[in-house]
């Protein structure tokens, strides 16, 4: 069993509204030194494969398929370990 | 013509739009459930409003993966009529039937109002019964109707004329060149931010969406769609 840990964000491309509200917020809380908040989502994975290289691959393919929409966001796969 | 309109759990337009093409056509529509694979019954399909399967990842991400998309891919295919309202245009953007994405809108907040929304092109099956440049009364009811595209496809939507409607006021969500609708290059499938469902009455506060719905029936019969 392994566990991948996928993160997804929005391209740099994109402007992102929650990250900005959290800036303003940041800043209103005299945290002054913040220049930039990006605000994404991790997804956890937990799957059954044979080895870890497979499982990567499995992962990146269900990013490619579902978890990310590439046309506003891009993943990056963190972690896969294995569970257990 | 038949009309579907295709229920996802979590649909919440469904009977507004049913209720709407029963009013203005007095054709009685179906009420299609997502587990339907064969919609080749149908000359227009309606995907309504609302947040299917929770609205969970995305907004019509995992929508996309029902077995009516199936029936839905292949009516595009073959001429027939797709429309996507609200939600429903979140789940042709993540089916890759129509180009772009949805964001969050700029300022986060749900907004929920009639607003102005002028016709870009009355040469549509969906918008031929409104005057060039006319700007309806359209209600609006989201939270994810910011319509994202790169530079290149926003492009290639302007030099195809695949824009049909734009906000004409203040742009509610953020949406790139102010998209409130769009058209695929074959212009028989629509997806469309406003509610024209909710726009056939005087008493829903206007009646602008109700030529759309009659406009979809005169093609629906011009073309002998089924």
């Amino acid at each position: 069993m392994f566990r991948a840990r996928v993160y997804v964000t929005l391209k740099a491309s994109v402007l992102d509204p929650q990250g900005s509200a959290v800036e303003r917020a940041l800043h209103a809380l005299g945290y002054e030194e913040v220049r930039g908040v990006r605000i994404g989502k991790a997804i956890d994975v937990t799957l059954e494969a044979p080895d870890e290289k497979s499982a990567r691959e499995r992962v990146e393919a269900m990013c490619r398929e579902l978890l990310a929409n590439p046309v506003m966001e891009t993943f990056e796969i963190e972690a896969v370990e294995a569970e257990g | 013509m038949r009309v579907a309109v295709v229920q996802f759990p979590g649909s919440n337009c469904d009977m507004d739009t049913v209720m709407a093409l029963r009013d203005v056509t007095g054709a009685e529509p179906d009420l299609v459930w997502h587990g339907r694979r064969d919609l080749s019954d149908y000359g227009a399909i309606f995907l309504p409003g609302g947040f299917s399967y929770g609205d969970y990842l995305r907004a019509g991400a995992i929508a996309r993966f029902a077995e009516a998309m199936d029936g839905v891919r292949k009516a595009a295919e073959d001429g027939r009529l797709v429309i996507g309202i609200c939600n429903g245009f979140q789940i042709l953007l993540e089916a890759g039937l129509l180009p772009g994405a949805m964001l969050h809108n700029d300022h986060l907040q749900f907004r929920c109002a009639i607003v102005p929304v002028r016709v870009e092109r009355t040469d549509t099956p969906f918008t031929s019964k409104y005057a060039p440049g006319q700007v309806l009364r359209l209600p609006i009811a989201h939270g994810e109707g910011n319509y994202y595209a790169d530079d290149e496809t926003l492009e290639a939507l302007e030099r195809n004329r695949q824009v049909v409607f734009r906000y004409a006021g203040e742009n509610p969500n953020g949406s790139r060149h102010d998209i409130a609708g769009i058209v695929n290059e074959a212009g028989n499938v629509l997806g469309m931010m406003p509610h024209p469902e909710r726009a056939v009455h005087r008493l829903l506060g206007s009646e602008d969406g109700r030529a759309m719905i009659e406009a979809i029936w005169q093609a629906g019969r011009e073309r002998q769609l089924v």
